[in-house]
């Protein structure tokens, strides 16, 4: 392959990687704080790209970038009933059962949306899908870098939230030491709620950027969700800066895989990746041993 | 096994043995029999890694694809009978489960990060499938159609139950088997803690691969069944995630670690269906019913984890006393 020809599938895959950025972000702020691992994190994606798919189709006509405030809020709100509703209640004990939990709720989600909304995949064609924009000599579709910047923008904002907000800094103590937290008068359940909802509100935002290059359809969720532990793990569970690194990696990696090896065996790279990294260094490439 | 317990296994072997002729041998009732029968069984596969020895797969697709592949490919691109092909594929679903199980035990996953790790070898053997030449791609591979015993296909449904029943009941009895034996009572103590059953000198990582090579072979012996019976496997029908969550929903709805939990899960499984597809038939409004199905199972499932950790078959145990060592917390 020519240098051109790598440069422009590193460029291509560090903005996939920013929505995988953002969407692991989600995943592993719900594990720092909550010790979940969410596996229904694909799904309620795939949801949210609904919601940004019907704003979009009339009598709205609501274009995916205004609909993400909105989104981004329904998202929070969803993940928050949900937290206090069903895992709240029912997540105690192992944490497979907290697994299976996710799970029975990613295979509702996907069937809810496989009876309401038919196994057809389904596109929005916003008008500016087709302006590209040359960097270098890689060219990329306007949407992506949109995507990319939002992502990074977003996940620099959670990061100020996080370091600067009362409600952030009462978030990092949970995640540190939930005994502690609740002695100094934490309502720790409270911070659970909000956590998995900021988890999920994640995911609203992650849905308005893919949306206007990416298609949705109820196994949606299935592609998204490998992507995400991939990611996470790789960065090491929990931790912020490695699903920032994480994300851009696997970006990279899935772009060069199909380069490489094609469409078809090219996405072997992210199970691949996750198997390694579990096997070999599961802490991740950040994580401490 | 109490005399009791012997005469209500003797009275089920024989209704199942009858049913068919029961429904005058009706292609319907048959072939949902079958469907119970091979759910109940592979649903036994997973449970035997799942709930015997407490390791959860979320990929147990990748023995049911390398059984159904396997025998597919010797028969269909080497002209074996398929017979013959049947056992080679068993061995080839015990490798892969050892493989896998070396490689992750040795790594030392557990809980939750196996259940991953089991679902990224099934998606990498997916895509594989989907992308190496011997087994035809996404085209997926067809079985020619020539119905005689010897070939392992029939004419009449009623053989391929039977078949299934066999299966079934041989998945029962090695069930059965895990609960008497030392060697289940070793997975047993794996599942409730393994570091204790370490320190009780059970060499865990042996014990836990030749579990899931077990489960392995048995969950390839039913790829080759349902590659014989419908004769064409795709990769995502033989290695897709639905597959893996079917054999999970059937060990946990039914109980999870008991010797029946699967087979009851496969029943309350398709009685479910079959309840959502009448009522699909019934309300024009209803255009596809079979997620609804599904809806039910993932409902039943949350039930299940968060309120009856034993599965439904908790609720007939919790009224007696409960056996030392095979409650599950």
């Amino acid at each position: 392959m020519s240098p051109d020809i790598i440069f422009a599938g590193v460029v291509n895959g560090l903005m996939a990687g920013g929505i995988y950025v953002l969407v692991a972000t989600g995943l592993t702020l719900i594990y720092g704080v909550l010790h979940i691992i969410n596996f229904a994190h694909g799904s309620l994606l795939m949801l949210a790209m609904y919601a940004v798919f019907f704003l979009f189709r009339p009598p709205l006509g609501l274009d995916p970038y205004l609909a993400l405030p909105l989104v981004t809020a329904g998202a929070f709100l969803m993940g928050y009933v949900l937290y206090r509703g069903v895992i709240g209640r029912l997540s105690h004990g192992r944490d497979e059962n907290i697994l299976l939990i996710t799970l029975g709720l990613s295979i509702v989600a996907d069937n809810v949306a496989l009876f309401l909304f038919t196994g057809d995949t389904q596109t929005i064609g916003v008008a500016y899908a087709g302006n590209y924009i040359s960097l270098g000599p890689a060219l990329v579709p306007l949407p992506k870098l949109i995507s990319f910047g939002a992502s990074m923008l977003i996940c620099a904002l959670l990061g100020l939230f996080m370091s600067q907000t009362d409600m952030g800094k009462a978030i990092r103590a949970v995640a540190k030491e939930r005994q502690g937290a609740r002695l100094v008068g934490i309502d720790v359940e409270n911070i659970f709620a909000v956590s998995y909802g900021i988890g999920i509100a994640c995911l609203g935002a992650a849905a308005c950027l893919l949306m206007p290059f990416f298609y949705v359809s109820p196994s949606s969720g299935h592609v998204f969700v490998l992507i995400a532990f991939t990611t996470v793990v790789l960065g090491g569970m929990g931790s912020f800066g490695g699903a920032l690194a994480g994300g851009l990696i696997i970006g990279v990696v899935e772009s060069l895989a199909g380069l490489q090896f094609g469409e078809q065996l090219g996405q072997l790279g992210i199970p691949l990746v996750f198997i390694l990294i579990l096997l070999l260094r599961p802490t991740g490439l950040f994580g401490r041993q | 096994m109490s005399r009791t317990a012997l005469l209500a296994c003797g009275g089920g072997l024989i209704a199942a043995a009858l049913y068919p002729l029961l429904f005058g041998g009706s292609n319907y009732a048959v072939n949902l029999g079958f469907l119970v029968l091979f759910a109940a069984f592979l649903g036994q596969s997973w449970n035997i890694a799942g709930g015997f020895a407490g390791q959860m797969s979320f990929g147990h697709a990748v023995f049911f694809g390398t059984g159904a592949y396997a025998s597919t490919i010797l028969h269909v691109s080497h002209g074996w009978n398929p017979w013959l092909a049947w056992p080679v594929a068993i061995a080839a679903g015990a490798a892969v489960g050892a493989g896998i199980g070396t490689l992750s035990f040795r790594a030392g996953l557990r809980g939750s990060y196996f259940a991953l790790v089991t679902l990224a070898f099934a998606e990498a053997f997916r895509i594989l499938a989907n992308s190496v030449p011997f087994t035809r791609g996404g085209l997926g591979m067809l079985i020619k159609s020539d119905p005689h015993p010897a070939n392992l296909q029939f004419r009449d449904p009623i053989w391929f139950y039977y078949l299934a029943l066999v299966l079934c009941v041989l998945s029962l009895a090695l069930a059965w088997w895990l609960t008497r034996s030392r060697f289940g009572a070793r997975l047993a103590a794996i599942r409730e803690n393994e570091d204790a059953a370490r320190a009780l000198g059970i060499n865990t990582f042996r014990e836990k691969v030749r579990v899931l090579a077990l489960s392995g072979a048995l969950c390839a012996a039913g790829g080759t069944l349902y590659a014989q019976k419908y004769l064409y496997i795709d990769p995502s029908i033989a290695f897709g995630v639905d597959k893996s969550i079917e054999m999970l929903l059937v060990s946990m709805i039914g109980g999870a670690g008991t010797i029946f939990g699967p087979l009851i899960g496969a029943g309350v499984l398709h009685f479910v269906s079959e309840v959502t597809r009448e009522l699909g038939g019934a309300l024009p409004a209803i255009k596809n019913a079979q997620p609804l199905a599904l809806i039910v199972y993932g409902v039943i499932l949350v039930i299940i984890v968060g309120y009856l950790p034993d599965g439904s078959m908790g609720l007939f145990r919790r009224r007696r006393a409960l056996p030392q060592g095979q409650g599950h917390a």
